[in-house]
C-alpha cells in the first residue's frame, strides 16, 4: 500500500504544483489498482457477445460489481438496432439519446469493447470458454453472455407485397428514417395523400415459416401512424391488421388516441398483393373481413411492419453451442426462473437472441443476466 | 408314344383358348367405348404408314423393353430375357415343328410339348434345334432368377422399392415363374429316356437317370401344362395382361389417340397396360419424402381397374408427373388421375357472372402478355418482362393487369371441369377479340393450359422461349459473368411442356450453369404444385426442402427458375437469392 502511494516518477525535489499533480495521478492510479487488485472480488473476465442494449446493460451492471468485461460487436457501432429508431413508444422518447447514454457507460476502464469483431467459434473447456473471433484471436473466459440479438425480417421474401420492386413500398425502418428527417414523401418526392400500414409481415406467417408474433409491430404501427399524422395532418392513414395486440402499459391508450385524435383508420384484413399504378403509386388488394368485402385501394406509401427474426450470428452461435431453439432463436434453460441460463454452466443468454422483445424488456433482461453471472462467479 | 395327343395337353389348350377369347371380348368392349373423336382417328389411320413405326415400337418395347433398359439396365435385362426369350422359344419351337413334320398335319400343341411327342429324332438338325432351345431356356431362366431375387431384395435390379402385390397377383407370378423350371425338368426327364435333349436338358436328364425319369416324366409334363394353362387363363384378369395390351396401346397411340377429359375405352387400355413394375414408386416425392406409400400410379391404376379407387389415392398427388416421365409404358397417369377427380356432381354454387364485363383490347401488332395469377404474387417477374418488352421495342397488352381471369388449369387439375371450361371460354373470347398473333405467358401453368387445353389459333410461348428468340435475333444482349447458377426445372414447364433447353440457353448466356444431380425430367417438385390440395403445409415444406437441397448442393450464387410458384416456394425458406430467368436477364442487360 505504502509503496503504491509513492510518486511514480522518481524526481527528488518536485515543485509543489508538480507534487499536487502527481499526487492526483497517483490517487487515480491507486484507485484503479485498488479496483483491480484489492476490492475486486471477481477478477475474472466475462465475455459478452453482442453490443446491443441487452449486452451493454449487462456490461454496466457487471462493472458496477467490479467485474471486468470484454464486449464483442460484429458491427462498427454499438446499439445499432435501437439507434436506427427515431422515437420509441409509449412515451415518444428519443431512441438516439437512450443509446447514447448506454454507449457512454461503455467508456469504462473495466470494459474492453471490440467493435467489428465477430465471434466465429466457441470452444468449451473445463470451467471456461474459448471464443475465437474473426481475426483468429482466442479469448478464454470463465463466463459468456450471449446477447447476439435479432435482425429485421427481409420483406423481399414476401414478394407479392412488392418490397424492393415498387418504390412506394417501404418497411417500418425506412419510415422511421423518414420520420426522423421529417421527410415522409412518396416515390415522386411529394407529400403523400395516403399511407397504408400492413401488420404481421414475416410474423405469424406459416408460409415464411415464422409462426410466432413479433409483438412490437402493433404498437410500432400505432406510434408511427400518430407521428405521421403529427407531421402530415392531411394525410390519410390506414392500418391493416389481423388482430391488434396492444398488451403493454399505455399501448391501448395510444391506440385509442390514434383513432380519436388522429383519425387513423384500422382495417381488419390482410393485403394479398400490391401492384404499381401508372402514376407511381401502389394499388393494394385486400379484404375488409369485418365488412366481409373485398377492397382495392391506391396509396402513396405501403409501409410493411416487419417482424423480428434471429440474427445470423444468433442462428450460427445457437447451432455451434447446441442451443438451437425454435425459428433459429436460442433456447434458455426454462422460461421462468432460469431464463438467463442455458444448459451449459457459465453460458448465459440475454435479449432478443431468445425471442422478440421490446427495448425495455431487452434492457431488463441484460441486467438480470448480469446478476446471474455474478451469482455464478461468486460460487 | 408317337401319337399326337395326350390328356396332359388339355390344361394348356384350354388356357390358350380362354386367353384369346377373353382378350378379344375385352378389346372389343373397350374399342366400342372409344369416344367419337377417337373412333374417327382410328378409322382414318387404321391402315396407313403409321403401322410401320407402330410395329417397330411394339418390337422395341414389347420384346426388347428399351425404355425399361434405359431406366435401369438390370431391370431391362430381366424383362427382356423373359419376354424376348419366351417369344423366341415359341417361335423357334414352331419352326422346329414345321421343319420336322415337313408340311404334314400336326396338332397345334405339338410345338409346346415337342420333346415329349417327337422322341426318336436323331438327325443333325434336331440336335441343333435342341441346343438352340436349351440356350433360350437358359436365357429365360436367368431372367426368372433375377425376378425371384427382385421380389426378395428389390435392390438387386436397381430399384429402391418394389410393388406390393395382392394375393391374386402373387399366385399368378409364382405360376409364371414355375413354368420355365418345370419345362426344364420335364424336357430333361424326356431327354433321359429318349436322348433328344440339348446341352442343358440332356445333362440334367443324365443326372436324373432313366429309372427316376421314367417315374417323373409324365407328372412333370402335366404340371408344366397346368402351370401354363393357369397362367394363360388368368392372364387377362391380371397385371400380366400388359403383355398384349401394351402392344395395342402402342398402336393406338401411334394413331394419335390420347386421354380425354372423361374416361373412355382408351383409358381401359392404358389401365390394362400397366405392368406394375413399380418404377413410379421410386420416382414419387411423396414416397421418398413423406413416406406416403399408397397413392402411387401403380396402386391407383390397380384400384381403378378393380373399380375401387379411394379418394386419398386420387387427391393426394402433386401432379408433378415425375412418375410419368419414366413410365416404360408411357401411361398418361395424371390425366387418368384427373378423370377420377371429377367433381361435376359437386354443386359449388359458382357464379362466374363477374367475368362477363371484362373487356378486350385491340392488340393488333402487339403481343398479349398474360402474367397469370401466380405472377401477380411475384411482381419481380412481371416487372422484368415489361422491361424486356420495352428493351426489344415490343408493344404489348398485359391481359390480366387490372382484372385477372385465371387460365382455369388449377380448377381443371382439381376436377372442376365445368368451371374451368367457363374461364377458358371467356379468356378465349378476350384473346380472339384482341386480334393479336402471339401470347406470351410467365406462368408455366397458364402456358400448359393455353397450349394444350385452349386450342388457340395463335402462337403461345413461355417467356423463356420469347427471351431466347430475342437473344438469337440479337435484340437482347447480355453481359456474361462468372455467376454460378442452379436452374430448377418447373414440373409444368419441363415435364409438362418439354421446355428444358430454352431457359438453360438464356442462363448460359449470362452466367455459369451448374450441373445438378436431379434435373431435366428428373427435376424434383418444389412442393407448391397446385395439383395437390390435400397435403398439409409441413408436408409440402418437406417436399420443397428436398428439392432445395438438390439445388443448393452445388453451392450456386443464385437459384434460377422459370415459374412464379417455384420461386415463391423457395423464397419462403431461404435467404439465398431465388430469381426468375426474366429477372436475371434484366439484371444482366448490356
Amino acid at each position: 500500500m505504502k509503496e503504491r502511494e509513492k510518486p511514480v516518477h522518481g524526481d527528488d525535489n518536485p515543485k509543489p504544483r508538480e507534487v499536487k499533480r502527481r499526487l492526483k495521478s497517483t490517487k487515480r492510479i491507486s484507485r484503479r489498482k485498488r479496483l483491480e487488485f484489492e476490492e475486486v472480488e471477481l477478477p475474472l473476465q466475462v465475455a459478452i457477445i453482442g453490443g446491443g442494449v441487452a449486452g451493454m446493460e449487462a456490461a454496466s451492471v457487471l462493472t458496477e460489481h467490479r467485474c471486468p468485461v470484454i464486449l464483442f460487436e460484429a458491427r462498427p457501432e454499438l446499439g445499432v438496432n435501437v439507434k436506427n429508431k427515431y422515437k420509441i413508444f409509449p412515451d415518444f422518447s428519443d431512441a438516439g439519446r437512450l443509446v447514447e447514454t448506454m454507449t457512454k457507460a461503455m467508456d469504462h476502464p473495466l470494459i474492453t469493447v471490440n467493435k467489428d469483431t465477430e465471434i466465429v467459434e466457441i470452444i468449451r473447456e473445463p470451467d471456461a470458454y474459448t471464443l475465437l473471433d474473426n481475426k483468429g484471436v482466442p479469448h478464454t473466459v470463465p463466463a459468456v453472455l450471449l446477447a447476439s440479438g435479432y435482425e429485421p425480417f427481409d420483406a423481399k421474401r414476401k414478394e407479392e407485397l412488392g418490397f424492393g420492386i415498387y418504390e412506394g413500398v417501404i418497411n417500418s425502418l425506412q419510415l422511421e428514417d423518414m420520420l426522423r428527417e421529417h421527410k415522409v414523401l412518396n416515390s415522386l418526392g411529394e407529400d403523400p395523400r395516403r399511407i397504408v400500414f400492413l401488420q404481421c409481415v414475416g410474423s405469424r406467417d406459416e408460409k415464411v415459416g415464422n409462426h410466432y408474433c413479433s409483438k412490437i409491430c402493433c404498437i410500432t404501427a400505432v406510434k408511427q401512424a400518430i407521428e405521421v399524422k403529427r407531421q402530415l395532418p392531411d394525410t390519410e392513414v390506414y392500418v391493416f391488421y389481423m388482430d391488434l395486440r396492444l398488451w403493454g402499459q399505455g399501448y391501448e391508450e395510444l391506440y385509442r388516441e390514434a383513432q380519436e385524435q388522429y383519425s387513423v383508420r384500422f382495417v381488419r384484413g390482410r393485403i394479398s398483393e400490391a401492384a404499381s399504378t401508372f402514376d407511381g403509386r401502389v394499388q393494394i388488394k385486400s379484404e375488409d373481413t369485418l365488412l366481409g368485402q373485398p377492397l382495392k385501394m391506391v396509396t402513396d406509401l405501403l409501409v410493411l411492419m416487419i417482424g423480428m427474426e434471429a440474427s445470423p450470428g444468433t442462428q450460427k452461435l445457437g447451432k455451434t453451442c447446441g442451443l438451437e431453439g425454435p425459428y433459429g432463436f436460442v433456447r434458455s434453460k426454462s422460461p421462468h426462473l432460469e431464463d438467463n441460463l442455458s444448459d451449459k454452466p457459465g453460458f448465459f443468454l440475454a435479449g432478443t437472441c431468445k425471442r422478440p422483445m421490446h427495448i425495455a424488456e431487452a434492457v431488463n433482461d441484460g441486467r438480470a443476466a448480469a446478476l446471474e453471472i455474478i451469482k455464478y462467479l461468486r460460487k | 408314344m408317337s401319337s399326337n395327343f395326350h390328356p396332359f395337353v388339355l390344361p394348356f389348350t384350354i388356357g390358350t383358348l380362354a386367353l384369346f377369347s377373353v382378350l378379344i371380348l375385352k378389346y372389343n368392349k373397350w374399342i366400342s367405348k372409344f369416344d367419337r373423336q377417337q373412333k374417327k382417328l382410328i378409322r382414318r389411320n387404321l391402315f396407313t404408314g403409321k403401322l410401320i413405326p407402330a410395329v417397330w415400337e411394339m418390337i422395341n418395347e414389347g420384346l426388347f423393353h428399351k425404355k425399361v433398359s434405359r431406366y435401369n439396365r438390370r431391370l431391362g435385362y430381366m424383362h427382356r430375357s423373359i419376354a424376348l426369350g419366351w417369344f423366341l422359344l415359341i417361335s423357334v419351337g414352331f419352326v422346329e415343328t414345321v421343319f420336322h413334320f415337313q408340311g404334314r398335319g400336326h396338332a397345334p400343341w405339338i410345338g409346346v410339348f415337342f420333346r415329349f411327342f417327337v422322341r426318336d429324332n436323331q438327325t443333325l438338325s434336331a440336335w441343333i434345334f435342341a441346343q438352340i432351345m436349351d440356350l433360350l431356356l437358359l436365357y429365360i431362366l436367368s431372367g426368372v432368377t433375377m425376378a425371384v431375387f427382385k421380389s426378395i431384395f428389390s435392390k438387386t435390379v436397381g430399384m429402391r422399392k418394389t410393388t406390393r402385390l395382392k394375393l391374386f397377383d402373387t399366385s399368378l407370378r409364382y405360376s409364371l415363374w414355375s413354368i420355365f423350371p418345370l419345362r426344364l425338368l420335364s424336357e430333361s426327364a424326356t431327354a433321359a429316356l429318349a436322348d433328344n435333349g440339348g446341352f442343358l436338358t440332356q445333362s440334367l436328364g443324365n443326372l436324373m437317370g432313366e429309372r427316376f425319369a421314367g417315374v417323373v416324366e409324365l407328372p412333370l409334363w402335366t404340371l408344366y401344362s397346368i402351370a401354363l394353362g393357369l397362367f394363360l387363363c388368368l392372364l387377362p384378369f391380371s397385371r400380366f395382361s400388359h403383355i398384349f395390351t401394351e402392344l395395342m396401346l402402342i398402336y393406338f397411340r401411334k394413331m394419335g389417340l390420347r386421354e380425354r377429359e372423361k374416361p373412355t375405352g382408351f383409358t381401359r387400355f392404358e389401365l390394362s397396360a400397366c405392368s406394375r413394375c413399380g418404377i413410379c414408386i421410386d420416382n414419387c416425392p411423396l414416397d421418398s419424402e413423406l413416406n406416403i406409400t399408397d397413392i402411387q400410379p401403380v396402386y391407383l391404376i390397380r384400384d381403378i381397374r378393380n373399380r375401387m379407387p379411394h379418394r386419398n389415392a386420387t387427391e393426394n398427388c402433386l401432379m408433378c408427373n415425375r412418375c410419368e416421365s419414366d413410365c416404360p409404358v408411357g401411361i398418361q397417369i395424371s390425366e387418368i388421375r384427373r378423370q377420377e377427380r371429377d367433381k361435376k356432381k359437386l354443386d359449388t354454387h359458382d357464379n362466374y357472372g363477374y367475368i362477363e364485363d371484362v373487356q378486350s383490347f385491340n392488340a393488333i401488332g402487339r403481343v398479349i402478355y398474360f402474367g397469370g395469377c401466380m405472377s401477380h404474387l411475384t411482381p419481380g417477374i412481371t416487372e422484368s418482362m415489361k422491361k424486356i418488352f420495352d428493351t426489344v421495342g415490343q408493344k404489348y397488352w398485359m391481359m390480366d393487369e387490372e382484372r385477372t381471369i385465371c387460365c382455369g388449369r388449377p380448377l381443371l387439375q382439381q376436377g372442376f371441369f365445368n368451371q374451368a371450361a367457363e374461364l377458358r371460354r371467356k379468356n378465349t373470347q378476350l384473346i380472339m377479340e384482341s386480334r393479336s398473333k402471339t401470347l406470351v405467358t410467365s406462368c408455366p401453368i397458364c402456358y400448359q393450359s393455353f397450349r394444350k387445353e385452349y386450342n388457340l389459333p395463335i402462337k403461345v410461348v413461355h417467356h423463356t422461349e420469347y427471351i431466347v428468340t430475342m437473344l438469337r435475333l440479337g435484340k437482347l444482349r447480355l453481359n456474361r459473368s462468372e455467376l454460378r447458377l442452379a436452374y430448377h426445372d418447373p414440373c409444368e414447364l419441363g415435364r409438362g411442356c418439354g421446355i428444358y433447353d430454352e431457359p438453360r440457353e438464356v442462363l448460359s448466356a449470362l452466367g455459369q450453369l451448374l450441373k445438378l444431380e436431379q434435373e431435366y425430367k428428373n427435376s424434383l417438385c418444389c412442393g407448391y404444385n397446385l395439383g395437390n390440395t390435400v397435403l398439409e403445409l409441413d408436408q409440402q415444406l418437406k417436399v420443397r426442402d428436398a428439392s432445395l437441397r438438390n439445388l443448393t448442393d452445388s453451392h450456386p450464387d443464385v437459384i434460377a427458375t422459370a415459374c412464379p410458384l417455384c420461386k415463391k416456394a423457395f423464397q419462403h425458406s431461404t435467404t439465398q437469392p431465388i430469381k426468375d430467368v426474366a429477372e436475371l436477364v434484366v439484371e444482366n442487360l448490356r
